[in-house]
This record gives C-alpha cells, structure tokens and sequence, in this order.
C-alpha cells in the first residue's frame, strides 16, 4: 500500500524516469540476479528458473513482463515577461482536465496551471491559451527556478476512497506495482523472466521496443491500465472497476494471441482468479509493439480496469490489483508453454 | 572565432531536385564531391548513402542529414495537357502560382488556379485544395504534354540560391544544409565518423531506421534544419528560434526526448567554446533521429539544427553564421565523446 501510493506520487514523466526507476530498483533487488539499465533508461530485471522442478539454467522460455515507468506531463516552451510560463504536451492530455491543477518539476518547484480569462479565449480552453503560474513575479525570477524544456508531471497525493485508490499516474505505476508484488512472489520458476521497467511507453511505446529487441523473448505480457465502461453515461464497454483482471482481447494497435488467452483464462479459471474480457476501442500498451520486434512474441495484455485514465485523479479497485498479482505469479510459475 | 566556409557548394546543393524518393541527383552530387575523402562508401537499395570517414572506432558515431526535399509528384495528364499532381510535405498556400521545375530535364510550371474574375466571393475566402490545382507547362494538348512529362515525375520550386552578407537564400534548404554541414566535417576535419544521407524522410522518416540498423553505432547525431518562429505576433508566447542566434539543440521534439548526457555534452561543449547556440521549441516536428533512437537496443542520440524561415516553401532563409557554429559544435561535442566513454557507454 505504502509502495502503490508512494510510486503514483513521485515525478516521472516520458524521459524523465529516473525517481521512479530507483523505488523499483530498491525495491526488487533482493528477487533476482541481475538489474539493467539500458541506454533509453529501461529497467530489466532477470529472474533466472529456480525452485522445484525447475528446467537446467537458460533452457526455459524466456517470458517478458512489461509495465511502463512513464506518466503523461507538460513541457515548458517559453517563460513571458511577467514569469507565467508557455507549455505544451508530453503525452495524451485532455486539455479540459488540466486546469487549476498543480504540478511539479523535477527540481521540486510547484506551480498551477492558469488559463486566459478573455471572451474570446476558446471553450474548452486549448493548451495553448494555458499557463503555469510559479509564482514568479516576473521573468528573471522564473529563469532563476526553471527552464524551457523542463519536463513537469502533476502534483497529487494518492488516497483511499473506500477500497479503492485514488491518484495520478495509475497510468501506469499500478502495473509496476503488480510486476514487483509478482517478483516477490515467485517461489519456482522454470523460464527465464525478465521483468521490463519501460520508459516512454506515452510518447509512442519507445521504451518497450528496445527493450524487447535486447531481449527477444518468445513470450510477452504487458501490465497497464484499461478503461472502464461503469459510470455515468459512459460509452458501452464491458470492463467494470471490483470484477477482476481484465485480459484484453484487442485494443487499436493489438490483438491478444488467442493461444496466449486461452491459456490465461485457464488460468483464472483454475485459480478461481477473477477476471473480465476486454476490448479497448482506443489506446494501446507496450505489448503492441513487443510482439512485432524481431521475430514476434507471442503477447498477452493483462490490463487493472480504471476509471477517469489521463487525469490527475485516476481510480482503481484494490481487488483488481490483487487478481492481476495472483495471474501473474501463476503465469510465472507454470509458464505459457 | 568561428572558421568561415564558402557556401558555393550550397549554392549547387540547394538548387538540385530531389523530391521525396528522387534523390539521385543530390546522392551523385555528393558521392562525387566526397569520394575521395572517405574510407567506405556504401548505397543501400534504398539510396541511402553511407560512408566512413577514417579508421573504424569505439565508439561509433553517426551524423544523419536527409537528402529529399518537399515538393510535387505529378499524378495525371488532362486534355489540354495540363498537369494534375500532388504535394509532398506541403499545403497550398504555399503553392498558389509559384514556378516549378519538374523532371530530369526540369521542365519549367507554373502552378495554376482559376482567375480571380472566375472565382465566387464566398470561394476566395476559403484555400483552395491540391486537386483544384494543375501544373501549367506551356503546351496545348496531352500528347504534347506526355512528351516532356512522365506519370511519376517529381517537380520542385525553380529557386536560384542568392546571399546577402550573412543571410542566405534558397530552396530545400531543409535539409541541404545539413548535408552541406556534413560534407563540411568529411572535407575539413579528421573526425573519424559515419555519415548518413538519407532519402525519404519528409514522407515520414523512413528509411534512418534501416540505417541505424546497418551501422549500428553508439551515438547518433541528426543534423537537420527547423523553422524558426520570429513572425511578428503581439502575445507573449514562444518566437524562438531565431535566425542569426546560433545553432539549435533539441531537448524533445515529436519524434523523441534526447539523450540527457548528450544534450548537456552539447549545451557545456558550446558555453565552453563560445559558440552561439539556442534551444529548439520543444515537441514540434520529428527528424530522422526519431527512428534512430529506437533502433535495436536502443542508440544515444541527439538532434543539432539550423534555424530557418519559411521551411516547406519556395523559399527560405537562413543565416551563415548559424551553419558555421553548427560544424564548430559538431567538431568539438564529437572529439569529446571519442575521448569520453561515460559519454557513451
């Protein structure tokens, strides 16, 4: 609980991982052999096969286990006169959902993000007619506390509403927290996993690519967050918050290996794990890109259903969180061969 | 002090046609201009070209600059031998009446839209499209016309190349310039480095991947031109680059967020040499450096530009001075990352 929160609330938005990167690395280094960074900034960690009845060293599969470490944010483009500073995205952001918001730079400033109060200024506002307020009061202050370029990520603090979680960038430090609860897990493994910490998966899955072409797994499951279709007149989807795992079945860019679901639907089934089928009609993950990087990964999605993704305030069910650990601890253990 | 280059062979750089996909005729140029001055010399079956200059290294280091620019393919033939086309990497306002020379043999266009007299009050508010368009070449039937012009045939915008002081003028300049600045540092350092010219990147940048692929090095540098922002505008907001400040290092832009190492390297390496140098509006654009990054396992990579007016036009403008403090920042940022392995590695 301390960890989920404590990733959500750290900065770490595309290209700027680094915070997050050390939690994880602190936090699994006990479980396994062998931590990399590689040169874009990816975490990979190495579970060698162990336990009973295990296979000889290196002769398992290799799986691939992928979370992305990235939340979306706002880059600086210009500091006016007066010290409000210019921005645009880094990642999808609904502009709508920005305003007021406070947000951090890595160096621990804080701002506000301001819009222009003119008749003329456009409903709902575009990025461009926004501002971050630093509380600077004029140009020279403002150079003095950040720059143009300077990436910043919102400012939020997780909390429990009732049994589930609320917080920014659940998107996707959930799935780094199913991949480390899964890590320390792990009893008997007899594939070689490799758990993917991935950078920039909201700019374009950058991250994942490199990291599936270093490791050239045969199998591949990528772990984020999906959206649901249980509020408020929402358009028809059939994944809902407290009913499980959700295994994707397609999204706009990937179609789950219907060999891989089968066998992960067994799964559930067997552990009585409870789960949901899902189909997303806009968005992607990592897995899109994994399972066509050299000569394909057969890939599966594993997806924690999530309401109001890409806000500040994203919530998920604890229940969920806890089917998608124990899916993917059996997946570890009983491999997808 | 910054060394001084003549800009002859830019002249001749930017005045050739090689749209998107036609780039034989820049590709032989520099061949020719480069042959004896490199190691290897490799064109891909992309027309990619390729070469190494000095002996092989750890670590390898590969500038790209693309070789196409925008322009007009020309798509079909009408009765009275008017030429219907398409555009490659621009709009049309930036096409309306402007002289084309298209082909091997450049056969001189004009860009043509119906008469004012013959245009209705509420159309002449609105752009007119690419499909209303034509390419008038001077001739009175179709057969007159498939004589000189071929289905596929590419045109570009008949600029001449002309400087005044410091300021230059010309056509393609995105990305020429960054060809020059290469054959620059293959001709007057001893760098020893690989050197990409790439074909088809204003179509998407397709073809830096299979070069990164092929060479496999461990920093990669794209060398490209951006659009300055100085229009006059009353609001406070971004109007960088501009032309005459110096040359542009990329923190991000659409196509990738640069490796942090590298971009300092170049930030330090210019403060320290005193070469002008100004930051890129982030997240506008791509260049080839995008696909690059994200080659195998992944390739450092950083991004240095030239500001210029009016990119995607008939037209640009730059700034001599902006080009030489580019090959002085590559000079430098790469004799340091050669001695450098915490740079790379």
């Amino acid at each position: 609980m301390e960890l989920v929160k404590k990733l959500c609330d750290t900065y770490g938005p595309s290209g700027r991982e680094d915070n997050i990167r050390k939690i994880i690395k602190s936090n699994i280094q006990k479980y396994c052999k062998k931590i990399e960074v590689d040169r874009l900034g990816n975490l990979i960690a190495h579970v060698h096969p162990k336990g009973a009845g295990k296979a000889k060293r290196g002769n398992g599969d290799k799986i691939m286990f992928c979370a992305h470490m990235d939340e979306i944010g706002l880059i600086v483009t210009h500091i006016d006169k007066n010290g409000f500073l210019r921005f645009t995205n880094v990642g999808g952001i609904f502009p709508e959902r920005i305003l007021f918001e406070r947000v951090i730079f890595e160096n621990g400033t804080i701002g506000v993000i301001g819009v222009e109060t003119k008749r003329e200024t456009p409903k709902p506002a575009h990025l461009d007619n926004m501002f971050i307020d630093i509380g600077a009061k004029n140009k020279e202050e403002a150079q003095t506390m950040v720059r143009i370029g300077d990436i910043v990520a919102f400012y939020q603090q997780a909390v429990n509403i009732n049994k589930r979680l609320s917080a920014k960038a659940l998107d996707d430090r959930i799935g780094c927290y199913c991949l480390i609860e899964t890590m320390k897990k792990i009893k008997a493994n007899k594939d070689d996993l490799y758990f993917v910490f991935s950078v920039q998966e909201e700019v374009g899955l950058r991250g994942a690519r490199v990291g599936a072409y270093a490791i050239a797994p045969k199998y591949a499951i990528a772990v984020d967050v999906t959206i649901t279709g249980d509020i408020p007149e929402s358009p028809k989807m059939d994944v809902s918050l407290g009913k499980g795992v959700a295994i994707k079945v397609k999204d706009s860019a990937f179609i789950g290996n219907p060999f891989i679901n089968d066998k992960l639907v067994s799964y559930a089934r067997k552990m009585k794990i409870p789960y949901q089928l899902e189909i997303l009609e806009r968005g992607t993950t990592d897995a899109a890109i994994i399972q066509i990087v050299k000569e394909g990964a057969l890939s599966g999605v594993l997806s924690i259903p999530t309401r109001y993704v890409h806000s500040t305030n994203e919530v998920c069910d604890f229940r969920d969180v806890e089917a998608t650990i124990k899916l993917l601890s059996c997946i570890c253990e009983k491999g997808l061969g | 002090m910054l060394i001084r280059y003549n800009f002859l062979m830019l002249k001749e750089l930017s005045e050739l046609i090689g749209v998107s996909g036609g780039e034989r005729k820049v590709r032989e140029f520099i061949r020719y201009t480069i042959q004896n001055d490199v190691s290897e010399i490799i064109e891909d079956p992309y027309g990619n070209l390729i070469v190494r200059k000095g002996k092989e290294t750890t670590p390898k280091i590969m500038l790209a600059a693309h070789m196409d620019e925008v322009g007009v393919i020309i798509i079909g033939i009408e009765d009275k031998g008017l030429l219907r086309f398409k555009a490659i990497g621009m709009s049309s306002r930036v096409l309306l009446a402007k002289r084309i020379l298209i082909g091997k043999n450049g056969i001189p266009g004009v860009i043509g839209h119906k008469p004012v007299h013959h245009t209705k009050k509420e159309e002449m508010e609105k752009l007119p499209e690419i499909k209303d368009l034509f390419i008038d070449i001077g001739v009175g039937s179709k057969e007159e016309a498939k004589k000189l012009i071929q289905i596929g045939d590419y045109g570009t915008f008949d600029t001449k190349f002309r400087e005044y002081n410091d300021i230059i003028f010309g056509k393609a300049f995105d990305d020429r310039i960054g060809c020059y600045m290469l054959i620059q540092l293959i001709k007057h350092t001893d760098l020893p480095i690989y050197c990409a010219f790439t074909v088809q990147e204003e179509t998407g940048l397709r073809t830096a991947r299979i070069v990164a692929y092929r060479i496999s090095p461990q920093v990669a540098i794209a060398v490209d031109t951006t659009a300055s922002g100085e229009w006059p505008i009353e609001k406070d907001i971004p109007r960088y680059p501009e032309i005459g400040k110096g040359c542009v290092i990329t923190i991000t832009d659409r196509s990738i967020i640069c490796d942090k190492k590298l971009v300092s390297l170049l930030e330090e390496t210019a403060k320290k040499h005193n070469i002008p140098y100004q930051f890129k509006r982030p997240m506008i654009g791509g260049t080839d450096a995008g696909p690059i990054h994200i080659t195998r396992e992944g390739i450092r990579t950083a991004v240095i530009q030239t500001p210029a007016r009016y990119i995607h036009s008939p037209l640009s403008i730059a700034s001599k001075k902006d080009i030489e403090a580019g090959i002085k920042l590559l000079t430098v940022s790469i004799q340091k990352i050669l001695k450098e392995e915490a740079l790379w590695s």
